[in-house]
């Protein structure tokens, strides 16, 4: 993975002032606009849109973690689907058995799948690339086979059936129902993962591990603990991968081992490669291909959807090898750029 | 005793499969250092092709090696049309590309020849062997799978292909210079890898029955297989398919319930790489700095 490390400079220089505004102002609004329009936006469509665009946030809180480790770290992971399960089985079995409320099923379902995550990432220090994929792969398809086992507590076949979660009260009495809390549980917990995974991405440790995952040997040279860095970015990874499970099963209000098979996790490798690796903005591409591509080739063939899909898989590889923001955020910036250098040179025009 | 030695026995014929597929990705592995995700579909649509010939009243062996040049062509044309526009792109454009592949074939198969589970004749007769340890049946698939690894080596070994190709393999840059044309060998391995994923999937379709998922468990068997053997030796890919064929027959038998089998898999691959990370037959890969 020849990846490079393109820092953009938060503030800018001086010089990129737009209408009296800096650079960094701007990229605040354009934030907040966006934001304004994800919380305005679920009162304009019908509730199972606002499921379909819940379940887009939670993949893309999935997509993320593993954009850490494969996209940031090079660790290719065709098993995160068992760590998602793993969250969602942490929910379920808090809530039906132990009468847990949902909102507190998050953080033990955070910290199993982070110690989980850990404990799997030491072996996985020894594999590298294809051999991590098949380790990974044998794993996505061990997993519905092993919820079946125990079926004490997973409840075997049939899964378990949650109730689904209400708004408080105070809330219900504004006219905000069950679908559209959900969606804004979903909506504090994305923002929360986005700005973490930024924190910790665009800083000490983000280049750390992309040091490693371009020159390992170069970057242990350099004094970084290689395998320390490795076991983080494993087991941050399953942490939001398994917040995303968790916060599944909530909203979907049903787990069963079928829905964890082997194909979710390559859904949640092919979100990851198609929204851009080594992007935070691409989880949310991810999470939009992860929820609507699959539909939309049912909608187009009925007779040989998943042929769509793996075809919209290749040419979107063939196309943006980077993915879609990887790919195209350098074009805009360079865009950007273009437009900066027409204005100064427009403005010492007009001096003259 | 004697149900043991049954299991063994069997073990080798399920391992003898195992084996043909782990030989197809070591192929591929050697070749181009990319895992082919889509292998077990491969041999599977293969398997299909055959079957339509079978169908169709065409004798065993005409078909079988009909459906060897269809795939090997078929295997080619995929590695130059598919595969290498994400040859020099990130691993992960690549692995996304052979899943992409895997779900096409699959989802191809069900359309065209449906989900229904089709019977599959078998070439050789079903008698029992040396007081019923064995079927002739399971002495036929290992007779295959040993042949072809005899072919393969010789092909390496004594051919001005093989060794083209084995160059092209070690060291693209310098066989280039040389005057192979890397490219063309990376298709022929690919080829090679379709044709003896055909050979398995024939093999395993009578035992399994042919439907579109059928090669889903058999590719992580094979998988672990080739790991065992070091996933870098061809003679390595048969010893590891065949121990994984008799484990997963003596574990499921005396060990544990067969709904597990696929974990035992999984945990198989995890105590090699941990314990022999590279394989029993495997060299270490050594890397300049």
């Amino acid at each position: 993975m020849e990846g490079r490390i393109t820092a953009i400079a938060p503030g800018g220089p001086a010089a990129d002032r737009y209408a009296g505004l800096s650079f960094t102002a701007w990229r605040w609004i354009g934030t907040l606009a966006l934001i304004a329009f994800a919380a305005i936006l679920p009162f304009r469509l019908s509730n199972y849109h606002v499921f379909e665009l819940t379940m887009v946030m939670i993949y893309a809180i999935a997509v993320l973690g593993l954009n850490i480790l494969t996209g940031y770290n090079g660790q290719i992971s065709l098993g995160h689907g068992a760590f998602f399960a793993a969250g969602a089985y942490t929910a379920a079995i808090l809530m039906h058995r132990y009468g847990v409320p949902y909102w507190a099923t998050l953080a033990p379902a955070a910290l199993i799948c982070f110690v989980l995550g850990v404990l799997f990432g030491l072996p996985a220090l020894r594999f590298e690339g294809p051999y991590l994929a098949l380790v990974t792969l044998a794993m996505a398809l061990a997993t519905p086979q092993l919820l079946k086992y125990f079926d004490t507590w997973t409840g075997g076949q049939q899964g378990i059936n949650l109730a689904k979660p209400m708004p408080p009260p105070w809330l219900a009495g504004l006219g905000l129902e069950r679908d559209r809390w959900l969606y804004f549980v979903a909506f504090v917990v994305l923002l929360l993962a986005i700005r973490v995974a930024a924190n910790m991405l665009h800083g000490r440790t983000g280049r750390a591990l992309v040091a490693i995952r371009d020159q390992p040997i170069a970057a242990a040279a350099m004094g970084i603990h290689t395998a320390r860095y490795k076991t983080l970015a494993f087991g941050t990874s399953t942490l939001f991968t398994g917040v995303a499970g968790a916060l599944a099963a909530i909203v979907v209000g049903y787990v069963s081992p079928e829905g964890y098979s082997l194909f979710l996790s390559v859904s949640f490798l092919v979100g990851s490669a198609v929204g851009g690796i080594a992007t935070i903005g691409g989880a949310i591409v991810g999470g939009l291909f992860i929820q609507f591509v699959p539909n939309l080739a049912n909608d187009i063939s009925d007779a040989a959807p998943w042929a769509l899909y793996g075809l919209a898989m290749l040419l979107f590889m063939y196309a943006m090898p980077r993915g879609v923001v990887g790919s195209l955020g350098p074009l805009i910036n360079r865009a950007m750029q273009r437009i900066q250098q027409h204005r100064a040179a427009f403005d010492t025009s007009a001096e003259e | 005793m004697h149900q043991f030695l049954q299991q063994v026995f069997s073990g080798v014929a399920a391992g003898a499969i195992y084996a043909s597929v782990a030989l197809a990705l070591v192929m591929i592995y050697r070749a181009t250092d990319l895992v082919n995700f889509a292998q077990g579909e491969m041999a599977m649509f293969s398997t299909y092709i055959a079957w339509t010939l079978v169908n169709a009243e065409v004798p065993f062996w005409a078909a079988y090696l009909i459906t060897l040049v269809v795939s090997f062509v078929g295997g080619m044309v995929i590695e130059r049309v598919l595969i290498r526009p994400v040859e020099n792109a990130p691993v992960l454009a690549a692995v996304v590309v052979t899943i992409g592949l895997l779900l096409i074939f699959n989802s191809m198969a069900g359309w065209i020849y449906s989900y229904t589970v089709q019977d599959f004749p078998s070439p050789f007769p079903d008698r029992p062997l040396f007081g019923a340890l064995m079927t002739t049946r399971d002495l036929g698939v290992i007779a295959v799978t040993l042949a072809m690894l005899v072919l393969l080596f010789v092909f390496f070994r004594f051919t001005a292909t093989g060794l083209a190709m084995r160059a092209a393999a070690q060291n693209p840059d310098s066989a280039r210079l040389c005057g192979i044309r890397v490219g063309r060998m990376l298709a022929i391995g690919w080829g090679l890898a379709a044709a003896i994923g055909a050979t398995a999937g024939i093999m395993v379709a009578p035992v399994l029955f042919l439907d579109p998922n059928m090669m889903g468990g058999v590719l992580i068997y094979a998988f672990a297989g080739a790991l065992l053997g070091g996933i870098t030796s061809p003679v390595g890919a048969v010893v590891g398919g065949l121990i994984v064929g008799i484990t997963e027959n003596l574990v499921g038998t005396y060990l544990i319930a067969s709904q597990l089998k696929l974990t035992v898999a999984f945990a198989l691959i995890i105590l090699v790489l941990v314990f022999r990370p590279n394989g029993l037959f495997g060299t270490a890969i050594v890397r300049r700095v």
